[in-house]
Formats: C-alpha cells, structure tokens, sequence
C-alpha cells in the first residue's frame, strides 16, 4: 500500500451511521491509496457505500450520528480529525468534488459565474470582479458556449450536461490534487455521458489531477480509469488495474457486473447477465462475505470474512473470495462465457 | 411589470367591492341593525325615528344606500352614525399609530423567528431544540388579549416599569414614544414569533439536505456562510407569503385586540369601537381599508418572490412557477 507517490492514503476506513433501524455500518475497513495523475474508480451497486467513502474524505458524513474510525492522508494531513478550518481549507482547495445530480448541486438562486466565483474569493485573497473574471474563463476551459453571457444565468437556464460543466468548471476552480467525481454521469443522457467523461479525462491528464471516479457502470470506466475498486456492501471486495479487473476478474460479484456491460469481446449472450438477489441491508449485513447470499459459488468457508489479499491475481490485484485459485477461471467462464481472443 | 400592476388593480376593484358590499349587507341586515332607532337616544319618539331615516336617507332602497355610502367613500365625506365625525378623518389619525404598531412588531417578530428558527434548526433533536417547540407553542397558544391585559397588570399597573397603555407621537417625544410601544409590539409578535420559528426550523431543516447546501460545504465555505448565504436565503422564501399577508393585515388594522388592548387608538381599535355600535361607515371604511392593504401586500409579496427566487416571474395572473428543478 505505501507509495513514493501516492498523494492520498486511505486505510481501514469504517463509517457508521446510527438509524432508526439500528446501526448501518456502511464503509467497512475500506483502504486504499491514490497516486497523483491517476484515476482510480470506485465501482458498485448502491448502498455499496463508494459515495459515502467520498464525502467521509471529505468531512461532508460528519454527524451526531455517524461514527468514523481509521485514518485518510492527505499528503500526510489527517483528514478524519482534521478541523474545521482544515478541512474548509481542504475543501475546494486541495479536495474538490462533483455531484451526481447537476439539476439540484447547483443553489437556484444565485447566478452561476457567482457561485464559481464564490469558491475562488472563500479561498483566495482577491476581490469578486477578478474572481468572476476567473469562473468565466473555467466556464469557456470546460466547453461552456457563451461563458461571458452565461456567467450570469441562473441554474435553471442551463441543460443538465451544461450544469455538470459548470459544476466541473467550480470544481477546478482552486487547481485541486484531487478530484472526487460522484457519479458525475449518472443524471445525463448517455450522449452528454460521454461528453463529459472525456472533459474529466482530459482535465486528468492535462493538469495531472488525480482522480476519484464513482460509478455503478463499468462501461464509464473503461473509459478512463487506471485503477478498480469494486465495492460491495460497504467492504472493497476487489482492487485492480483497469486490465486486471476487467480480463482476470477474481471475485464473483465482479464477474456479474461484467457480465451485465455490453461487450465486444465476448461471445454474443443471448441475455446479459443479471445479478439476481436484492444488495445487502446494512442493518443486518449477512455473516463473513456480504456476497454470500447472492453468491451461486457459495460454500462453507464463505461464513468467514475473507480477507483483501493476492489470491489468484497477478501481484497488485487482490480480492475477498474464498474459492481456491483455480477454481475460479472455470467458474466465471460460466458467468461471463470464455474471451473470444485471450 | 405594467401587466402586471394593471391586473392587481383590476383585481384590487373587483375584491374592495365584494368586501364592501358584504359589510354592507351583513350591518344592514343584522337584528337590531336599524342604525336610526339606535342613533334616536333612549325612548325615542316613531316620528324622530321617522326624522333621522330620512334625513340619513336609511328610508331609501338597499342599493341606493350602498351606493351613496360608497361615493361618500370615495368624495371622503363619510360620517359616522353616532360620533358624526368624519371617518377618512378618523382613519387618517389612527394610521401612523398602526403603522408603528405594525413595523416594529414586524422588525422584532421576524427577527426573533430568524434567530429562533435557525438555532431550533441547526439544533434540532436536542433538549435546547425541544425547550423552544415548547415556548413557540405556548406563544401561539396564547391568546393577545390575555398576554395584553398580564402585561398591562404586571408590568404596567403593578410594577410600574411600562406605562397603562396609550400612545405618544414620535415626532413629540421619541423617548416616551418607544416606552409607550415596547409592550404592544411584544404581545402582538409573541404569536407570530411562535408561528414563524416553527415554520422556518422545519423550512432550515429541509433547506440543509439540499444538494446544493453539500456542494457549499464541499467548495470550503465557512459554516456560517453556508447557513445565511445558501440555507437561510432559501429557507426565507417561503416566509414572505406569510409575511406580506400577516404584515398587510396588521397595517390594515387588523391588530384589533393589541390595540384596544394597549389603547392605541389606531385603525384596529376605531374598528373594534364601530362594531361595538353596530357603526357601518366606519366598519366599511376600514375594511375596504384593510382588503386594499392586503392586495397591495400580496402583490408586494410577488415582485418580493420574483426577486429571491430567479425562477418564479412576474406573470399577469400571479407568481407562476417558470423552468425546472
């Protein structure tokens, strides 16, 4: 885990949450690293807690009624007991953050360039006229046609593809090391998707963000991400690159979402897989692997939890499934059909 | 926005004359409502009866009434029945103790609920949270006339720190002025203080689950900025409505129990003093007096609304709801 360039260190991160229902714990002993330039995806279902791992770095879970153990290195600042005035100087500053929903992450009564603007003059020592100045070139750097008019629109004038932009735009607006993008994709038509897929990418590699991409679609990332991390029922249950998870996946719950993606080095399936089985609740999480119940490769062993490890990967590529090394090409053969090229 | 103004004043005609045509009805046809047997005096003989219908023309039709009293409205001759004074008069004198009544317990209710409502917001579930929806609804369970007259007791009679009531110009003596308006103006906004925290703590609290109020905390705003700037502002929009329309009541002499109350003698308390005598041209007077400062409000209200929230216009017909989200 520990990386001459990692910029971001998360390890045996949990956060729970208090409910009516009982206590959720939904990120369970997630740990990873983020090097800078890279993009690493944070991949699963809902509820898998990939966004709440987000905000937790970001001090947006903090609560009465959360409990956050473990510890996240900012280039070595602790964010999870940082305070206050730290993390307002890491929010936006060092850390920014782009939301699932453009229509509502966007407050509708105030013009656009002004909220851009906003998060320059909360950070920097310059006066509101030179801060809109800079929210208007960002607003044209993400592709936003007529920025200068644009600037003094409201939300609501602008599509959901041009809100994102605006949102990417606000969020670049400070230079951050990271970028958090919340499924940044989720809320748009697939071809705004792939628009705004590209601006991230090419924000990534031009000025050398590193990147947290969350998604549920593994089609976003093969796009653009370096690194995998599949997230199931608040637990990492594989971690990747790119070429690792998607052509020697090792756990069966990765070899569902494989096998519900479109692709075209498969053998045509007459039906796309499905996953069958409903995510686990968090309130009371099934025993030892959260996947066991879903799971058609279930066995006795599965009742403990497995541990995140090397297990029939190549060195890097580790994941929580019990089933022996070997049994596992077979078994996702049947899932994913054997690779027409291999 | 000249749409927009022609339309409230088409609706302005259309809601005084309803509202003036049903005093009007409801004072001439009430039992005992014969203004001439009560103008008479005691024992009054058939023929002064006969005598003061005549000359006040109540032997007329209905309709010719209605109509005479409303020129008289409108030319600012009105007398009234049995004081014989002209009401417009009247009215005029009454209005900046309103007005006085009016704005500073407006300026003390909605700051109080400001505050109150924001602190229950930020902390609600808590004791401090629990202890205030206690308090606001005692304060609106409270009826003004009994808070009025505990004041007046306690604070006025036996105390002696607050003066029994009664009203001093401003211009005459700014000092005694706000000694003699600091009791009114609390009684009268301890009900909206209660209504109005209520209504803006659960207004905060939806307000702070927004996504936008995340995507301000996310850009490394200071809490505090985040609660006046992007939950507070929004959280108030929904205010304005209760307020334009409590505020026009108010003005319009609405605040009839503070001011009979405390003695102001404002537009609220000559009302109050009319209906005690069944005395119609008053009560017309001020009631068209007050619908018209509700329209005015409630139009107020709108062009209010329209600039606080950019996604409402100023429509022809009223606030309309324009774009998504």
């Amino acid at each position: 885990m520990i990386d001459r360039h990692s910029l971001l260190e998360v390890d045996d991160l949990r956060v729970g949450f208090q409910t009516e229902n009982g206590r959720v714990q939904a990120v369970d002993s997630v740990s990873f690293s983020l090097r800078r330039g890279e993009v690493l995806a944070i991949v699963g279902e809902s509820g898998s807690g990939k966004s709440v791992t987000a905000m937790t770095l970001m001090g947006l879970t903090r609560g009465p009624n959360t409990s956050i153990s473990g510890t996240a290195r900012l280039d070595g600042l602790e964010l999870l007991s940082a305070t206050d005035e730290q993390l307002q100087g890491v929010r936006g500053e060092r850390m920014a953050m782009i939301f699932q929903d453009p229509m509502s992450s966007l407050n509708p009564v105030y013009r656009v360039g002004d909220q851009i603007a906003e998060m320059i003059t909360a950070h920097r020592d310059i006066d509101k006229d030179a801060a809109l100045e800079q929210s208007i070139e960002l607003m044209k750097s993400v592709g936003i046609p007529g920025a200068e008019e644009r600037a003094s629109s409201y939300p609501h004038e602008f599509s959901g593809g041009m809100r994102q932009r605006v949102m990417i735009a606000m969020a670049l607006s400070l230079e951050p090391e990271v970028l958090i993008a919340d499924e940044p994709t989720t809320a748009l038509d697939v071809t705004i998707q792939a628009q705004i897929l590209r601006l991230i990418a090419e924000l990534n590699s031009e000025r050398d963000v590193a990147t947290i991409l969350i998604t549920h679609d593994l089609g976003v990332v093969a796009e653009i991400a370096d690194r995998i991390i599949v997230m199931y029922g608040g637990r990492v249950i594989e971690v990747g690159t790119l070429e690792q998870i998607f052509y020697e996946p090792q756990h069966p719950y990765t070899w569902g979402l494989l096998g519900s993606v479109t692709r075209i080095d498969r053998p045509k399936l007459d039906r796309l897989a499905q996953i069958d089985g409903q995510p686990p609740s968090l309130v009371s999480a099934p025993e030892g692997c959260h996947f066991r119940p879903r799971c058609r490769f279930a066995f006795a062993k599965c009742t403990d939890v497995p541990a995140l490890e090397v297990r029939g990967g190549e060195p890097g590529h580790r994941d929580r499934c019990h089933l022996p090394p070997a049994a596992k090409p077979p078994a996702r053969a049947e899932i994913l059909g054997t690779p027409t090229e291999a | 926005m000249g749409r927009f103004v022609v339309r409230r004043l088409i609706s302005m005609v259309f809601v005084l004359f309803i509202v003036s045509l049903l005093v009007f009805l409801i004072f001439n046809k009430l039992p005992g409502g014969d203004p001439a047997v009560r103008m008479a005096g005691r024992q009054p003989t058939e023929t002064q009866i006969e005598a003061i219908r005549k000359e006040w023309g109540f032997d007329k039709g209905i309709v010719t009434q209605y109509t005479t009293t409303m020129n008289k409205v409108f030319t600012g001759d009105l007398k009234s029945y049995f004081t014989q004074l002209d009401v417009i008069n009247e009215i005029w004198k009454g209005l900046p103790r309103t007005l006085w009544l009016a704005f500073g317990a407006m300026v003390m209710w909605m700051l109080f609920s400001v505050a109150l409502g924001l602190y229950s917001a930020v902390r609600a579930g808590r004791a401090s949270d629990r202890f205030l929806t206690v308090l606001a609804l005692i304060g609106i369970s409270m009826p003004v006339f009994w808070v009025g007259a505990l004041m007046n007791h306690y604070l006025g009679f036996k105390l002696g720190i607050f003066p029994n009531g009664g009203y001093v110009p401003l211009t005459e003596n700014p000092g005694d002025w706000l000694y003699h308006m600091i009791l009114p103006w609390t009684a009268l906004s301890i009900l909206f203080i209660g209504v109005y925290s209520r209504i803006l703590r659960s207004n905060v609290i939806e307000t702070m689950n927004e996504d936008y109020v995340r995507t301000a905390r996310a850009k490394g705003l200071s809490e505090r900025r985040v609660m006046l700037r992007h939950v507070l502002r929004n959280s108030m929009i929904p205010i304005v409505t209760l307020w334009g329309l409590d505020f026009g009541a108010v003005v319009g002499g609405g605040a009839i129990l503070t001011e009979s109350v405390f003695d102001l003698q404002g537009v609220g308390q000559y009302a109050a003093d009319a209906i005690g005598q069944l005395d119609v041209p008053p009560l017309i007077a001020v009631t068209m007096f007050g619908a018209f400062m509700i329209v005015v409000f409630n139009a107020i209200v709108d062009v209010l609304y329209a600039r606080l929230d950019p996604r409402i216009r100023l429509s022809g017909g009223g606030a309309g709801r324009g774009g998504g989200g």
